[in-house]
């Protein structure tokens, strides 16, 4: 049974015929394997619409270019963050005092579950039925949306592109830009399902939704939204958006409960000077977003505007320990989204669900392993071509291409299995015959002999010969050796030692 | 006569013996003695890359073992010159281990040893940026630079040259239709400059993209930089 949702904005909701599949509306099912996760992320109709999306808009004049103001920015920017990391106990026991002291409630959360109870439990006292969002990829890590739901809590998402996805029940396909796998006229025809007839131009199909969320704003007992930069000297909570529907979500409702990670703090409030642009142009070439709302607590006695109480809900889930890992620089990231639009593997998965992750990408590969229950994505880190692209692209310089190393290393090193078993057998003893000239000539004659004696198709159905024969000719191999056969009259120089 | 090493890679050994046989061919010509040492495999990428460290560097130390002793050695693939410079000491480290000698890729070779080399080729040519040549090794230059020395070659730049192309050494058979579809971004890049050769200082990707255009029978002819150079070498080419 379902009942009817007391909101404005997801009206029609129920009229929706997007075909979503399981895996773009709540990621990774259980035993899908990555490879075929990828597989069906490729296979989805718009995917290669959005791939050419991608690569537009990582190209000039949209794609980010690290001139030198802006090489200086992201100098400066990487080494607040590395500040924060380093010092983070003590900006975090700032934070707190000063959250506290303009008369703000915090809530530390260990765990995803731990959060949502908290914020359940915010939402019960406050007698809370319609709540309304701003974009934010932490309350998407938490699952937040679906557990208030479940309780009988309406949740309406304001950010344009987030309230797209809520209306198909998808997950955001990338950091900045949650529906940016769909084009304005999937939008049209999805707003066309609700009973919205709009041209299929951004600025009428915003339009409307304004108009929609509207009697939401109004009515809301709660607004819920993310955190950019908390500024650990002050107790202001950042938050940069460009529709206004932050301000909206803040000012207007009873209750406003910000969530962010523990590690998303700056030392001062002034280093949103830094921040802020370095944010903004890493993620859309802006010099700053429309809009910014600063917040140091809920509203005073002698203010109209602005909630009665404002919570805090700071979560752990796997960053603490992080810190003290070899991964540790990822929790520099400002979650821009510039690695994912600069990854060529992101662009031709068509976005980020072909991860199965909440964040996908270069930054989603690393983090998404070490972030809720272990294990679940161990195997994301194989899913790029260590290509480099992230490394230029990131604003906090996180080396992240070396973190995919180190996350494979750890990756192979705790798996178990007979595929497990099988690898480490097949890469000792690659070690062991390729060191050894004798058997790795030995190798070499036998893949010529083979190239020489069994025809193509044959050896197409070879293991690994099979993984790269799917959409790919065989190389030459009865070539293999040709260069050592002429090469041979060097031998006598090459002395053992 | 001077004497160069030249470090042919695996790849050269399994899939693609023509850049190494060119690179020695016109290191020769140019008044080098080249040895091509018969215990050299591999330099270890493919078990880093898959996540096994210490067999990396098993790999990493048996090269060692064997190139140690040159003064100059010279690679054909600008990945495998990456690996070894910025993963290999590191994964060496805490072994015993010979001392690394100076290492250079092809493209950086001829520019620094031979910067006025005569070269002629009637082509339009667009070349694909290697990923660790150009991020890990850092190198973006010398190939061009090369290029440029070229009577009668046009160089036609595509859009993201320095896009990956979709191989990624063990990637590319984990992941083979995400790495094909990478395949196909480039070969739509190359295609769109109509130019003669598709040129790169990798053999790993342009074997994987030979592979990618053969299979979808697209007309793309790729020419590794140093068989470029022996086909553009002129008679009397040794400067």
């Amino acid at each position: 049974m379902k009942t009817p949702l007391p909101c404005s904005a997801l009206k029609g909701k129920d009229g929706v015929t997007a075909q979503v599949p399981a895996f773009v509306a709540h990621g990774r099912q259980p035993g899908q394997s990555l490879h075929d996760l990828t597989k069906d992320a490729l296979a989805l109709s718009y995917t290669d619409e959005t791939r050419e999306r991608l690569r537009m808009l990582d190209r000039p004049p949209f794609g980010v270019v690290w001139d030198d103001e802006h090489l200086k920015l992201r100098d400066q920017g990487a080494a607040i963050r590395r500040e924060v990391l380093a010092h983070l106990d003590d900006y975090l026991a700032q934070f707190i005092e000063r959250v506290e002291a303009a008369g703000g409630h915090v809530h530390r959360a260990a765990t995803a579950a731990q959060a949502r109870a908290i914020i359940t439990t915010i939402a019960r006292d406050n007698d809370v039925k319609l709540a309304v969002k701003s974009k934010s990829m932490v309350t998407e890590e938490i699952e937040l949306n679906a557990h208030l739901e479940s309780q009988g809590i309406a949740v309406v998402e304001t950010d344009l592109g987030e309230h797209i996805i809520q209306l198909r029940g998808e997950r955001p396909s990338q950091l900045v830009g949650p529906a940016t796998h769909l084009s304005t006229q999937d939008v049209a025809d999805l707003f066309h399902d609700i009973g919205e007839d709009i041209e299929a131009r951004p600025e009428p199909l915003a339009e409307s939704t304004r108009t929609r969320l509207r009697p939401d704003f109004r009515d809301a007992d709660m607004g819920i939204t993310g955190v950019n930069f908390g500024a650990a000297d002050t107790g202001t909570l950042v938050i940069v958006s460009n529709e206004g529907n932050v301000d909206l979500a803040v000012t207007h409702p009873r209750v406003h409960v910000a969530v962010m990670g523990m590690e998303r703090l700056i030392p001062r409030l002034a280093d949103i000077g830094t921040m802020v642009p370095l944010l903004c142009y890493a993620a859309a070439d802006h010099v700053t977003t429309a809009y910014q709302t600063l917040i140091t607590g809920p509203a005073r006695a002698h203010e109209s505007d602005g909630p009665q109480a404002l919570h805090v809900v700071i979560l752990d889930n796997g960053r603490d320990a992080m810190r003290s890992t070899e991964y540790s620089e990822a929790l520099a990231c400002i979650r821009c989204g510039n690695c994912q639009m600069s990854c060529p593997v992101f662009k031709a998965l068509g976005g980020g669900h072909g991860y199965g992750s909440v964040y996908g990408g270069p930054i989603g590969a690393v983090i998404s392993p070490l972030l809720g229950v272990p294990g679940k994505h161990d195997d994301l880190p194989f899913l790029c071509s260590l290509c480099g692209a992230c490394a230029d692209a990131c604003p906090a310089k996180i080396p992240l291409p070396d973190l995919l190393l180190k996350l494979r290393v750890r990756a192979t090193h705790e798996a178990t299995g007979p595929a497990a078993a099988l690898e480490k057998t097949v890469w000792r003893t690659f070690a062991r015959t390729w060191t050894w000239p004798f058997t790795y000539r030995l190798m070499v004659e036998g893949a010529r002999l083979a190239g020489r004696l069994v025809p193509s198709s044959l050896l197409a159905r070879l293991p690994l010969a099979r993984d790269w024969a799917n959409g790919r000719a065989l190389p030459p191999i009865s070539l293999a050796g040709n260069l050592r056969r002429t090469a041979k009259r060097h031998r006598k120089g090459d002395r053992h030692e | 006569m001077k004497k160069v090493a030249l470090f042919s890679t695996c790849i050269a050994d399994f899939a693609a013996p023509g850049p190494a046989t060119a690179a020695k061919d016109v290191l020769t010509r140019l008044g080098w003695d080249v040895e091509v040492p018969t215990r050299q495999s591999c330099c270890g990428q493919p078990a880093l890359n898959s996540g096994f460290p210490d067999e990396a560097a098993k790999l990493v130390t048996s090269w060692l073992d064997t190139f140690s002793r040159y003064e100059h050695v010279v690679t054909i693939a600008g990945s495998c010159a990456a690996m070894l410079l910025h993963h290999g000491p590191e994964l060496v480290a805490k072994r015993r281990h010979k001392p690394f000698p100076k290492l250079w890729e092809f493209s950086q070779f001829l520019v620094e040893h031979h910067p006025d080399i005569k070269l002629h080729f009637d082509a339009r040519v667009t070349y694909h940026d290697s990923c660790h040549m150009t991020r890990m090794l850092g190198e973006r230059t010398t190939p061009r630079q090369v290029l440029s020395k070229v009577d009668g070659l046009t160089l036609v730049e595509m859009a993201d040259s320095d896009t990956c192309c979709g191989f990624g050494g063990t990637f590319s058979v984990k992941f083979p239709e995400v790495s094909t579809a990478m395949a196909d971004m480039k070969l739509g890049t190359v295609q769109e400059t109509a130019a003669d050769y598709l040129v790169s200082s990798d053999p790993g990707c342009l074997t994987h993209l030979a592979a990618r255009a053969k299979d979808q029978k697209k007309n793309v002819k790729t020419l590794h930089l140093a068989e470029l150079v022996q086909m553009a070498l002129r008679e009397d080419g040794s400067a």
